[in-house]
């Protein structure tokens, strides 16, 4: 039997990593290639997921695992495709490898490293969206996959000073001679059939709205960085609290920045609703008297079971109140969330110790060069575009290329699923069609 | 074997951690008979924490390992496999669930730390008994049935059969296309359906790997997954019902729309100013839009007509009437543009790509939108009257209406409860098929190789519609591909010394997996169709079955630690 | 009435029916804490065709026209001008406040709301050598009405003339000729005058042939820039000022050691987003301690003089946004407060008076603390 054709899925977010399985475990194999350190991406950083609440890492985290162990799977971490040519069935792909300065093969992932490193505690942690600092080696997050440490060249004294200090902290501290700052970028160079884009998506940055003061208010804070102040693993061990306060009103506000064109977002996030909703009912969870307040504009809870999350979170004596906030202020030492309640048709301050903004789902800043890079279109939104809005979903206009997940426009956590799944599908073909020829 | 037994407590971050003492239980679970080694991590399903177990079981010589987490549901799997890999048989893993039901239920720390105790030792004790098993792969029919030939079924048929696999397309009515055949345009760009769907259909009709069945249902299933057979019958007598088998099973029954008349309020059925989503859409289709041979000068739009309605036993939003309105709604001021036409709604959901575009479009294009859920329906002359709160005006107002389009909402279809009855398909609170699980596995099924298509599961638009059939598509292929399927070792088996050929067991099986041999007269368990599940087990009045890996020394084991306690 | 035909005939901008009603208008709307104005409301009245219920006539002239809800609407509805649609048929009707009534009448007579006789607009030139337009200058100089008639205005306008002119600009005045801008006029929703104004004003101010003006006041610059077209650069003169440090052609040499803090006029800031020029003009005066406010820049409080808000009360005069303006920059410690618009600084001045911060708190133009630093 000739060797069986090979697909490459680009991004080991949930929709990468579903995509990656689906192929593998049909008996394919994947090189699923994914820019940061570890594989994960957003999923990773979230605490529960709506509507079920199921913790986000107890369930992905098998996942994560399975394509990190995978036999039919290539996984290159920290790595970025560089270039595809080629035509379906025959792709030529480049791919760069960057350098971890610290060997795959040795590194144990037992932080030893970590600990010794001169910066440790001063690197800003992006994972925990800057709200915690580690050190210049480094893995994303615990449960990382691969566990390999790796060393941020942004931040390392060495990297960027050529000297720190008399001797290097992190090989001293190494017990298995991993860390070697002699290594180079490696060009790798694969053959696949078929290649699904799996990129995901971005955050608006919320100062794009400075009238909801984030930046200038450190208690006004967006989505994500509530995801890790809620997570168990997150910098606070999944107390809600801030400067040391546990805050007593919180605010949620909806579509900062989505259903906006001024902001370049005419279109909706379609997740914020939801998450919005799991992030009262965390804070009714952990702070059983706090008031809590969602403002909305329409409530979105279109999905499987959505509704009713919705109506238990309203029955948890979480108030959602109509009316897009127009502006947040200080008062004191609280914040007032400023707004018209447009069912009572009148203008309402509400007090926060703690404001959550929803922003806005963005195609990642690179879109434009991936799709120069894989000759795909993309949508007046932003993201990349499918063949066909209503029967090809996952198709591109060129053929063999797949789009899986939030690159393609926001979506949740199952459409995502699904959708990663179903480019597998499309791949699938394609690799039975080569593997015929 | 002497048990040499390995004990793995999990933080699980701070979610079991915070309420259980996790050392204590370290330190506890080290004092147990048969345990070499006990360790705690912070998450034991991560690769540091599985390459613990990995590296105690080869330089420890571990034959048994316990890992106290989560529910076995979720990271069972995880520590088999782990275990396996350092060597230890996977049916010599046992779990103890001292997150769900323990540190999440119990929120004082010393009782919780007292039971987590509690679990490990039962685990510790059953798991000494625990034999070594061994699973076994089955081969696979290659070839899939798909049930129902709307869009959902025609995808999944398509990428099944294009990957070099025969289909089975059954289709109750006679012809395919499903409720999409219906529709006149889609959204969000006025596409008309015969611009791709016949297409799509020709594509089906014409695939030399699929044949299509129709005037045809599913009337019975039985196997397993890589084995099914089903059996095909007309819906119209005079033809003979056909037998297949396929390795997997996509169903994609489609949806049904609620029947306004259980809202009666509305006076649908009694007033011919009152109509449905799908009826305009026909009326759309044929260009006839007046109502009493009249143009109409006021068309009115209801939103959530039996959706969002706990009354009526549908607390569900059906997804997709916000984007149907606001395409009817554009449709009609392009028919009729003196028509004056009224969108009430709660809320807005027009989440898709280009969903909240098209909306702005429809408000371009004249709709008005007004926020309130319309409470009733009464004549005024040649017209209809609507009576609803405007809570934007926090005003009752009356809006007189010369046609009223009721936004109808997805409910399941009949005929899926069939097919879940066929199959022990469990069904979710709102009626529709459940997925395996909501967020990982949106098309798996709790069957095996049967995987779910469209709006069975729930409601969905047709791209989304379109990408899960797709990738209930994938999930067939991957047993189909492979050619071979894992099969379960924790299977039943029958003592033929102890069998008094009662046939009790047969009886009470889901699965059909025991027979009475004709000759010997004795129960015998197919392993292949076993699932495990015990039933025949404690039914067997001569204790004659034995259900592996959870035999009654293993479990009495179990019990005994407990009550002891 | 169709509100939307309406407004598209006055040549307004509004649409309606872009409106999703999510209250971010009225939310953010000055105003709106203090008077029923409800602009959220009034856009969806007049979208179903039912104002009767939201519509409040005399909080109609509450509207200051601060454009925080025009700037800040997702959908681009432009809310405020329903308002000025609505409040062109109560001008049509002639149903306008009397003191609203009798500011256009003057504009219509002398070309100021004021009522003052036109040959007295150049009265605060006493003392100053300013040159006239006509004659061929670099740059033109537009006062307001304000800063023209108003005495506590005219302190900064001559302020201004210093610094400019001590920074060697070449600077004209059109001297008696200048009207009014209308800027407010047209926010009243008096489209007729307003066009008067413009067929008027925009000839006289082409012949002058200069390729820039400058403007005291961000209200008149807003309307030449975006409502008369005109074939010049129209600066606010803070943004003169800022070019002038720039190019090295202000030097300043006393001192103004004072802590100050700067309060955005809303035309200038919100509408116009000139944010930072006035801040680099304060912070580079010697001796300033410049100090922030919370509610800044494109959250800045409108001080509630615009919109024709100079020749009417309001509906309520004890909750003016002033009041609470002026303490939250008497929090920040500052000595001065500093106002780029002699609307604010008239309606600050006001405020500080009455709330009794004089002892503590002085309002004063940017242009003011310049020239104290020559």
């Amino acid at each position: 039997m000739a060797q069986k054709p090979a697909a490459l899925v680009i991004g080991a977010g949930i929709a990468g990593i579903q995509a990656a399985l689906d192929i593998a475990d049909a008996g394919y194999p994947v090189y699923l290639v994914e820019r940061e350190p570890s594989v994960g991406g957003r999923m990773a950083q979230l605490d529960k997921t709506f509507p079920t609440l199921d913790c986000s890492s107890c369930i992905l985290t098998p996942k994560m695992v399975s394509v990190g162990q995978h036999p039919n799977i290539e996984l290159m971490t920290y790595s970025e495709v560089v270039a595809v040519e080629g035509e379906a069935g025959a792709f030529h792909v480049t791919i760069r490898r960057k350098p971890r300065y610290v060997e795959e093969d040795l590194c144990r992932g037992c932080g030893a490293c970590a600990q010794a490193c001169r910066m440790r505690g001063r690197v800003v942690d992006t994972f925990n969206q800057g709200l915690s600092k580690r050190s210049a080696i480094y893995v994303p997050f615990p449960q990382a996959v691969p566990l390999i440490y790796t060393v941020d060249p942004e931040t390392c004294l060495y990297l960027t000073r050529g000297v720190c200090g008399k001797t290097f902290l992190c090989k001293d501290a190494c017990p298995a001679d991993a860390i070697n700052f002699e290594q180079k970028e490696r060009i790798v160079k694969v053959d696949v059939a078929a290649i699904i884009v799996a990129t995901g998506f971005d955050l608006m940055d919320p100062r794009t709205k400075p009238e909801f003061g984030y930046g200038v208010y450190p208690n006004v804070i967006t989505g994500l960085e509530f995801e890790r102040l809620s997570s168990a693993s997150g910098p606070t061990g999944g107390k809600v609290v801030l400067n040391g306060n546990e805050p007593q009103d919180v605010v949620f506000i909806h579509c900062v920045g989505s259903r906006d064109p001024h902001t370049g977002v005419p279109y909706c996030s379609r997740i914020c609703c939801m998450y919005t909703a799991k992030h009262a009912h965390l804070v009714r969870d952990k702070l059983p008297n706090a008031r809590i307040t969602v403002f909305y504009i329409d409530m979105r809870a279109f999905g499987k079971g959505y509704e009713e999350f919705y109506d238990r979170v309203k029955e948890e004596r979480v108030i959602y109140r109509r009316g897009e906030p127009s502006e947040v202020y200080r008062r004191g030492d609280r914040l007032v969330v400023r707004a018209e309640d447009s069912l009572l048709g009148r203008t309402v301050e509400v007090e926060a110790d703690l404001v959550v903004l929803a922003t806005a789902v963005v195609p990642r800043a690179d879109t434009p060069a991936v799709a120069q890079l894989l000759g795909l279109a993309c949508s007046p939104d932003g993201f990349f575009q499918e063949a066909h809005p209503k029967y090809r979903p996952v198709e591109t206009a060129r053929t063999g290329v797949f789009l899986a997940g939030c690159c393609q426009s926001p979506k949740d956590i199952p459409d995502t699923v699904a959708q990663a799944k179903a480019a597998a599908a499309s791949a699938l073909v394609v690799l039975h069609q080569t593997r015929s020829r | 074997m002497k048990p040499r037994i390995g004990v793995y407590i999990c933080h699980c971050g701070t979610n079991v951690a915070a309420t259980v003492d996790v050392e204590a239980v370290t330190e506890f679970a080290a004092t147990l008979p048969g345990v070499v080694i006990a360790r705690h991590y912070t998450y034991m399903c991560s690769e540091p924490g599985q390459a613990l177990i990995k590296e105690d079981a080869r330089t420890l010589g571990l034959n048994r390992v316990v890992v106290a987490s989560c529910s076995p549901r979720m990271h069972e799997p995880t520590f088999r496999a782990a275990s396996h890999e350092g060597g230890v048989n996977p049916y010599q893993v046992e779990m103890a669930n001292i997150r769900e039901q323990c540190s999440w239920v119990h929120p004082d720390r010393h009782e919780a730390t007292d039971k987590a105790k509690a679990l490990v030792y039962a685990a510790v004790m059953k798991a000494a008994h625990l034999e070594p098993l061994e699973e076994r792969e089955a081969p696979v029919t290659p070839g899939a049935l798909v049930i129902g030939g709307g869009v959902a079924g025609l995808v999944a048929a398509l990428d099944i059969a294009d990957a070099g696999f025969p289909v089975h397309l059954v289709e109750r009515s006679d012809r395919l296309g499903g409720r999409v055949a219906e529709l006149n345009r889609t959204f969000p760009d006025l596409e008309p359906v015969a611009e791709w769907l016949p297409a799509l259909v020709d594509q089906v009709r014409r695939h030399p790997n699929i044949t299509v069945y129709l005037n045809s249902r599913v009337t019975d299933i039985t196997g397993f997954v890589g084995n099914f057979e089903a059996r095909v019958g007309p819906i119209e007598a005079g033809l003979a019902p056909a037998q297949i088998q396929v390795g997997a099973i996509v169903i994609a029954t489609g949806y049904n729309v609620f029947d306004p008349r259980l809202k009666p309020e509305f006076g649908y059925g009694i007033y011919p100013q009152v109509v449905t989503t799908l009826e305009l859409e026909q009326r759309l289709s044929s260009g006839d839009l007046t109502v009493n041979g009249k143009t109409p000068k006021e068309v009115v739009f209801i939103k959530c007509v039996g959706s969002r309605d706990q009354q009526l036993g549908r607390p569900y939003c059906s997804r997709v009437c916000c984007m149907i309105s606001a395409k009817q709604a554009q449709l009609v001021r392009q028919a009729l543009p003196d028509a004056r036409v009224t969108v009430f709604y709660m809320d807005v959901r027009t989440f898709g790509k280009r969903g909240e575009e098209f909306y702005d479009e429809a408000r371009r294009a004249g709709v008005r939108y007004r926020r309130g859920n319309v409470s009733e329906i009464y004549r005024r002359g040649e017209r209809v009257v609507v009576r609803v709160e405007d809570t934007l005006l926090a005003r009752t107002v009356e809006h007189e209406a010369d046609l009223v389009v009721l936004a109808v909402g997805m409910e399941p279809r009949p005929e899926a409860a069939d097919i879940a009855a066929l199959l022990k398909l469990p069904r979710s609170a709102d009626g529709f098929l459940l997925e395996a699980h909501p967020k990982l596995r949106p098309v798996d099924t709790a069957v095996d190789g049967v995987f779910l298509a469209g709006c069975c599961q729930g409601p969905k638009d047709i791209p989304d519609t379109v990408a899960q059939a797709k990738a209930a598509a994938a999930s067939a292929l991957i047993p189909l591909m492979r050619g071979v399927v894992p099969m379960e070792a924790a299977t039943a088996v029958v003592d033929p010394e102890l069998c008094a050929g009662c046939g009790m067991c047969v009886e009470i099986c889901p699965y059909s997996a025991p027979a009475l041999d004709p000759l010997w007269g004795v129960s015998r368990v197919n392993a292949v169709l076993c699932k495990g599940c015990g039933a025949c087990a404690v039914t067997c009045p001569s204790k004659a079955i034995r259900l592996q890996h959870f035999t009654p020394d293993q479990i009495l084991a179990q019990v005994e630690a407990l009550v002891g306690w | 009435m169709d509100i939307q035909q309406h407004a598209r005939e006055i040549g307004l901008g509004l649409d309606l029916f872009s409106c999703i009603q999510c209250g971010k208008c009225t939310g953010g709307c000055p105003v709106s804490m203090t008077t029923v104005l409800n602009v959220r409301s009034l856009v969806y009245g007049a979208l179903i065709g039912d104002i009767a219920g939201p519509i409040h006539e005399e909080a109609l002239w509450d509207c200051t026209c601060c454009f925080t809800c025009v700037e800040r609407c997702p959908k681009d509805v432009r809310p405020a001008e329903v308002i000025i649609a609505l409040r062109s048929l109560l001008v049509e009707e002639g149903k306008v406040p009397s003191t609203i009534g009798n500011a256009l009448m003057g504009i219509f007579r002398q070309g100021n709301p004021l009522g003052y006789a036109r040959e007295d607009r150049i009265a605060w030139m006493d003392g100053l050598e300013v040159k006239s337009a006509q004659e061929g200058c670099e740059t033109l100089l537009f006062t307001c009405c304000s800063s023209a008639y108003d005495i506590r205005a005219q302190a900064a306008t001559k302020a201004l003339v210093r610094v400019l002119q001590a920074a060697g600009v070449d600077l004209g005045h059109l001297g008696t000729e200048e009207t009014c801008c209308g800027n407010e006029v047209r926010r009243v929703g008096e489209m007729g005058l307003f066009e008067m104004l413009v067929e008027e004003g925009k000839p006289l101010l082409e012949e002058v042939g200069v390729a820039r003006m400058v403007t005291t006041s961000p209200h008149c610059m807003n309307t030449f820039r975006h409502e008369y077209q005109l074939g010049m650069d129209v600066l606010h003169y803070t943004q003169a000022l800022a070019r002038l440090l720039e190019e090295g052609r202000l030097n300043m040499t006393g001192r103004v050691e004072k802590v100050v803090t700067y309060h955005d006029p809303c035309f200038l800031g919100k509408q116009n987003g000139i944010f930072d020029e006035p801040r680099e003009v304060l912070k580079a005066i010697p001796g300033v301690k410049f100090v922030e406010m919370d509610r800044i820049r494109d959250r800045s409080l409108c001080c509630e003089g615009g919109g024709g808000r100079m020749w009417f009360e309001g509906t309520n005069t004890e909750g003016r946004l002033a009041f609470q303006r002026v303490q939250e920059a008497a929090d920040t410690g500052a000595e001065i407060l500093a106002v780029a618009c002699p609307f604010c600084m008239a309606m600050l001045d006001d405020a500080v008076k009455v709330k009794g911060l004089s002892e503590r708190l002085r309002v004063m133009d940017i242009a003011e603390l310049v020239a104290m630093a020559l």
